[in-house]
């Protein structure tokens, strides 16, 4: 049942710490429970290298969408040979994607364990500059925040010398100004230095070459949330939280027309039903379950056969989707595939940043033929030509992961909701696009 | 008329330097600053502040074109925000976005013509567990319906 007040440290890492009354969590009452008690413990009795051990023991894998091991991801980071050299820890907090809420949620009601992630991450990798990339519409948490680090930095668990340890860390704040793009890793590091927020190539990687030409390491809000926790209880109480390969928990939810939209902290192995029933306590009355997006609007889009699969990385990528950011969308009985589907994309193509064409070109090209079939004026050949659309869009073949998530929902819905898009053409009208597959495409004379 | 920045906004942008690295880093902090005030970005703002940090002007009009949160034509004292994510659209947010929009007899990307009022899209804000939202200027609105964001709007002043 749903035990979303009933939390203790040993099952909820992340969330135990938070109160009834929707507050932020106080530096004393966080205090109080056992917080700062992690950065405390490894500056007084752990080298950062041994951090960085016990975080890869921990198998903890990073909470953005992308899954990559953060202890492995630390470990790029050269290790630093004389004081003066400039390493950087930022923090990914540019949360935008449709549909997830994680982030925000940490932030406005546990700046201080975010705070304490931060700190204990960049000790690890010996970061002396750490920056929040946070969303500028984030406006609640970046009060927060600012508040925190100055309360964080009077007890001297932020600044020069971090509680006689040696060790100094600035944080600071830098909002964004509304680019979707900002929170892929090295458009971010763009975006940061002052330049036009596109992706950049890999190698060099962030963590050889990133802010400044420095080693880069870029964590989300989520997975320095976990650090406190598993400095404090140790790799092995960690790994023994899931009920699966993937370890700790996860903030996981669901929206849409449920009886209680909202956000749980979680094991991973639990059951996306158990979620949707006994968390978010069911669809709303008159509605049900027609389909469901298991982590954002960039994951693809799962049938309500699905529902009985286990929510981590593997099986929700096994079942033809991603885990994303384990926040899911319930889409009910009412809404129109089509339709729900040109609001997606409405969204990519209009945040993609155009730096290369597959996505520039592919995802305003999708929009369109979604917008004739939404109005039943679709040719035929334009499901097909969204087939070839979602492949030349996919991984592999454009410059980011912007592309094949975005086109990952539509791949999906036209797999399982074939006959919808089917509805939307006109059998009737013109068919100018099976006439310009000639010798020569541009020669439309004999039309 | 040239819309100059003042002695406190010339400060800022000065300030706003010694935080980075390089000076291109400080062109979204500072045009935000000033947009604050002027409400748009215009070219001679553009112009100013490329003088003042000594940044190409092709510079900072590629920053201020490629953000959302950069105005680069006037806008209206308050900015209404409707979120048209996807669980708002799952939640209605059109009939939001068209009561608004006959109410302040705006569409979308224009301005009222008080210009109290600018109406603009907006990615999911981050608040879909109490869907639809609105967000004016920096307030989040929650679970807004046909009738509450008529009243929201009555309020602002």
């Amino acid at each position: 049942m749903n035990n979303y007040f009933h939390k203790n440290e040993e099952t909820h890492p992340l969330t135990w710490r938070i109160n009834n009354y929707k507050e932020s969590v106080s530096i004393g009452e966080y205090e109080n429970k056992r917080g700062y008690l992690a950065l405390k413990f490894a500056l007084k009795n752990l080298s950062p290298n041994e951090v960085i051990s016990i975080v890869k023991d921990s198998k903890l894998k990073g909470r953005g969408g992308g899954g990559f091991l953060t202890g492995e991801k630390w470990n790029l980071i050269p290790k630093k040979k004389n004081s003066c050299e400039d390493i950087y820890l930022l923090c990914n907090a540019d949360e935008m994607e449709p549909g997830t809420y994680k982030d925000r949620f940490l932030m406005e009601r546990l700046p201080h364990l975010l705070l304490e992630g931060i700190i204990l991450s960049a000790y690890a990798i010996q970061a002396s500059f750490s920056y929040i990339f946070l969303r500028e519409e984030y406006y609640l948490s970046k009060t927060l925040l600012e508040k925190s680090i100055l309360e964080a930095k009077k007890k001297k668990y932020i600044g020069k010398n971090i509680l006689n340890s040696g060790f100094n860390l600035e944080i600071f704040i830098h909002t964004g100004a509304g680019r979707y793009i900002c929170g892929e890793e090295t458009a971010l590091i763009n975006s940061l230095e002052g330049k036009r927020p596109n992706p950049r190539t890999k190698p060099p990687f962030p963590s050889q070459s990133g802010l400044w030409n420095k080693p880069t390491c870029v964590n989300n809000v989520e997975t320095l949330s976990n650090i406190p926790a598993i400095i404090l209880n140790g790799s092995k109480w960690y790994k023994n939280i899931s009920k699966n390969d993937d370890t700790g928990t996860k903030l996981m939810g669901f929206s849409g027309k449920v009886k209680k939209p909202g956000i749980w902290e979680l094991p991973f192995g639990i059951k996306a039903r158990e979620i949707l029933e006994d968390y978010a306590g069911g669809m709303k009355d008159g509605y049900y379950l027609k389909a469901w997006l298991p982590g954002g609007s960039g994951t693809g889009i799962l049938t309500e056969s699905y529902l009985d699969i286990s929510m981590d990385f593997k099986s929700v990528y096994l079942a033809g989707s991603r885990l994303g950011t384990g926040i899911s969308i319930a889409i009910d009985n009412e809404i129109n595939i089509v339709s729900l589907l040109f609001n997606i994309e409405t969204f990519f193509a209009r945040e993609s940043c155009g730096w290369c064409t597959p996505c520039r070109e592919g995802l305003p090209w999708s929009l369109k033929i979604l917008q004739d079939l939404k109005n039943k004026i679709g040719k035929p050949g334009d499901i097909e030509m969204l087939e070839k659309i979602c492949k030349n869009l996919d991984v592999g073949k454009t410059f980011c992961a912007f592309a094949p998530g975005a086109v990952s929902p539509l791949y999906n819905a036209i797999k399982y909701f074939r006959e919808e898009f089917e509805n939307g053409i006109d059998f009737n009208g013109p068919n100018i696009k099976n006439k310009i597959f000639g010798i020569q495409s541009n020669n439309l004379n004999s039309i | 008329m040239k819309i100059m920045l003042n002695k406190v906004e010339k400060k800022f942008v000065i300030e706003e330097l010694k935080k980075y690295k390089n000076p291109e880093a400080s062109v979204v902090e500072s045009l935000k600053f000033v947009q604050k005030r002027l409400r748009w970005i215009s070219l001679d703002v553009m112009n100013e502040i490329s003088r003042i940090i000594s940044v190409p002007v092709s510079k900072i009009e590629s920053i201020a074109t490629f953000y959302n949160h950069i105005f680069r034509k006037p806008v209206g004292k308050n900015i209404v925000k409707y979120c048209d994510g996807v669980v708002c659209y799952i939640n209605g947010y059109k009939k939001i976005k068209n009561v608004i929009s006959k109410h302040l007899k705006i569409k979308p990307g224009q301005t009222t013509k008080d210009n109290k009022f600018t109406l603009i899209p907006i990615c999911c804000l981050g608040n879909c567990n109490n869907s639809p939202t609105i967000m004016i200027n920096e307030n989040l609105f929650s679970n807004v319906n046909i009738t509450s964001s008529i009243d929201i709007l009555e309020r602002i002043k």
